[in-house]
């Protein structure tokens, strides 16, 4: 009864109405649109350059717009307001700003200079940064099923595209390095994907058979899952080293593997090694995901005269499904990650713009080989996390 | 077994990792094979043990900010006052986890320029997302009735959480820094090319010259220190969980 109790002062009154995390995305975006330079503009790619505020860097309506709008969606978060609403305003903001950094370049750019470059700066970050999290907190708080999540995913692709495709983004210094990278962004863009695929794909066909055998047998399940262990703890850059030696010699000894095209550095150690680090969550997930079919349900199976082997396939395997891909997401956005550094070795893949750009200092080299890393991470990650979800219900 | 290999292959691990680091040079006649044109076969721009305790100190700083933060910020949100956030730090630390670590190490140079800088701000950032997870994790598995006991015994809320969730949360939230520091190791290797001092200074020396003999002195101490790490920590996890494991007993 301690309700009745307590008195309504007026500071109680006003802290019930804001919302607590809305009163932090709120500091973030006032910092960013205050304090903080909405865009750079460098003379030229390498050049450190002079930072521009909202209202310097847009023609007068759209600042206004800009201004007006981000600074309701503020408000909106500050307030407490329903989460379908919030999601809107987190959502609307982030279109506004990505439709307003296009506008950028041809505001502040004198016609004709093709060397100036012009690029987000912290205010445009932290902003996006304030209303990314104002959008997560209310696709949180909604509880968005799969296919809420993935319909979100697709608007965002879709977006992006229309975005890049109708060339609104051209000027900005991220699309003019794509530009003159282009031919290589695609295809150290597939040789990524393919590493991270590859080593994925190799290592189900090895370590689904592997986890099935190690659920049976309890010696080899005590042999495996510590050796996998200590794999996965080796540190990348490390692990892709010793790689070349092995393959290396391989290479020189025989000139079967050779003429394969295998040798000491590109892609065959880096797919190595990352189909190693990709066997301990397959195996093991498999192992676990098997662990929990329950007993009674594998005596049922075998009661209805199915054969080891069509339990496995139609009883075991579907069942410990959910945490089988578990493991895949794990490999998956792992992987991605990990084939940036194989780059180091030659493996190719998006870390070459971004070792490339840390060697040049060129920032949105860096960028053109960080960006769409993180982007493929995440489109798996929401991917898998909505198969595992899926399948979960499934088995129900 | 087991029992005796275990001990065996660590104190083995252990003795190789502290002769490579320690006695380099009784190394020449294996690595010899793996140079050419007379390039030099030990590492020889710099110590590899004032580069071993270096990587060493980085990591150790980067985990000490990391849990420190990690805890803080984990405690705020299981409390009352922090239940609002809750929500969104679970999905924060997913959507975080998926961010590659060199990718975060990349995007902190323009910000604050090469050398040790980005390579702690990395390292920070990424290795809190594991002990957070787990904190969360660890703090919200505590049983409710072991709570209300504690209550109930007239403990404070600061009591409760020092004396009765913490610990038992314990074995859990080391693990999430057994994992922060195994990553940290890997991230910290990779800073050595944004200039960061540590042992990844070996390894890209020897892909920039084509010596295999420092990419497999630099590559296989890195491997040997974070292998032994993760084994220390597990066995001292160990223990605590044993300890817990009796204080929930007593508790329950």
């Amino acid at each position: 009864m301690t309700e009745a109790t307590e008195t309504t002062t007026p500071a109680t009154a006003l802290t019930t109405r804001l919302d607590r995390v809305g009163i932090v995305v709120a500091v973030i975006a006032v910092l960013g649109m205050d304090w903080q330079p909405f865009a750079t503009l460098k003379p030229n790619r390498l050049i450190s350059g002079q930072g521009l505020s909202l209202a310097a860097s847009l023609p007068t309506l759209w600042a206004a717009i800009g201004v007006g709008v981000l600074s309701i969606a503020t408000i909106v978060a500050v307030l407490r307001t329903g989460a379908l609403l919030r999601l809107a305003t987190g959502i609307a903001s982030l279109l506004l700003l990505a439709v307003l950094i296009g506008i950028v370049p041809a505001t502040v750019v004198p016609p004709g200079n093709a060397y100036a470059r012009v690029s987000p700066a912290a205010g445009f970050w932290l902003m996006a940064f304030a209303f990314a999290v104002l959008t997560t907190d209310a696709v949180a708080k909604l509880r968005l099923g799969p296919l809420a999540r993935l319909a979100m995913l697709a608007g965002a692709v879709v977006t992006v595209a229309i975005l890049l495709g109708s060339g609104h983004w051209d000027g900005l210094s991220i699309l003019k390095e794509y530009a003159t990278n282009a031919q290589k962004f695609w295809r150290e863009g597939a040789k990524h994907v393919e590493l991270a695929l590859g080593s994925l794909a190799a290592a189900l066909v090895i370590g689904l058979p592997l986890g099935v055998a190690c659920h049976r047998n309890a010696t080899l399940r005590g042999i495996t899952l510590p050796i996998l262990n200590i794999i996965q703890t080796v540190p990348s850059m490390a692990m892709y080293g010793l790689m070349i030696v092995p393959l290396g010699l391989l290479a020189a000894w025989s000139p079967l593997a050779a003429s394969l095209g295998i040798r000491g550095i590109g892609t065959a150690p880096a797919l190595i090694a990352l189909f190693l680090y990709s066997l301990l969550p397959v195996v093991a997930n498999t192992v676990v995901g098997l662990g929990e079919v329950r007993r009674s349900v594998v005596e049922a199976a075998e009661g209805m005269g199915m054969t080891r082997h069509q339990r496995l396939f139609q009883v075991e395997l579907p069942l410990a499904l959910p945490v089988i891909l578990t493991g895949i997401r794990i490999v998956l956005v792992q992987n991605i990650g990990l084939v940036t550094i194989a780059a180091l070795i030659g493996g190719g893949g998006f870390g070459t713009f971004v070792f490339q750009g840390i060697g040049q200092a060129a920032t949105d080299l860096v960028l053109l080989g960080a960006v769409p890393t993180i982007a493929l991470a995440f489109t798996a990650a929401v991917l898998l996390d909505a198969a595992i979800e899926l399948s979960e219900r499934r088995r129900l | 077994m087991s029992r005796i290999i275990g001990p065996i292959a660590r104190l083995a691990a252990l003795g190789l990792l502290l002769a490579l680091v320690l006695k380099p040079e009784w190394f020449v006649p294996v690595l010899k094979p793996f140079t050419e044109n007379n390039a030099p076969v030990i590492y020889n721009q710099g110590s590899l043990l004032s580069l071993t305790l270096y990587h060493l100190g980085l990591v150790a700083i980067a985990s000490l900010i990391g849990t420190a933060l990690a805890l803080v910020m984990g405690v705020f949100v299981t409390r009352k006052a922090g239940a609002e956030f809750l929500p969104l730090s679970r999905s924060l630390v997913n959507i975080g986890q998926t961010f590659p670590p060199v990718a975060v190490l990349a995007l902190a140079v323009p910000v604050v320029g090469f050398g040790v800088k980005p390579t702690l701000i990395a390292l920070v950032l990424y290795g809190l997302l594991p002990i957070f997870e787990n904190t969360i994790t660890g703090l919200k598995e505590v049983p409710e009735n072991v709570v209300e006991a504690a209550r109930g015994m007239g403990l404070d809320p600061t009591q409760q959480l020092f004396r009765v969730e913490l610990p038992l949360a314990l074995p859990v939230i080391l693990a999430g820094i057994r994992l922060s520091v195994v990553i940290n190791m890997g991230t910290a290797t990779i800073g050595s090319t944004v200039a960061a001092k540590g042992l990844g200074e070996v390894i890209i020396a020897g892909l920039l010259t084509s010596n295999t003999s420092f990419i497999l002195q630099g590559g296989i101490i890195v491997a040997l220190l974070a292998v032994l790490i993760y084994d220390g920590l597990a066995i001292l996890e160990r223990r605590v969980a044993k300890r817990t494991g009796r204080l929930a007993e007593v508790a329950g």
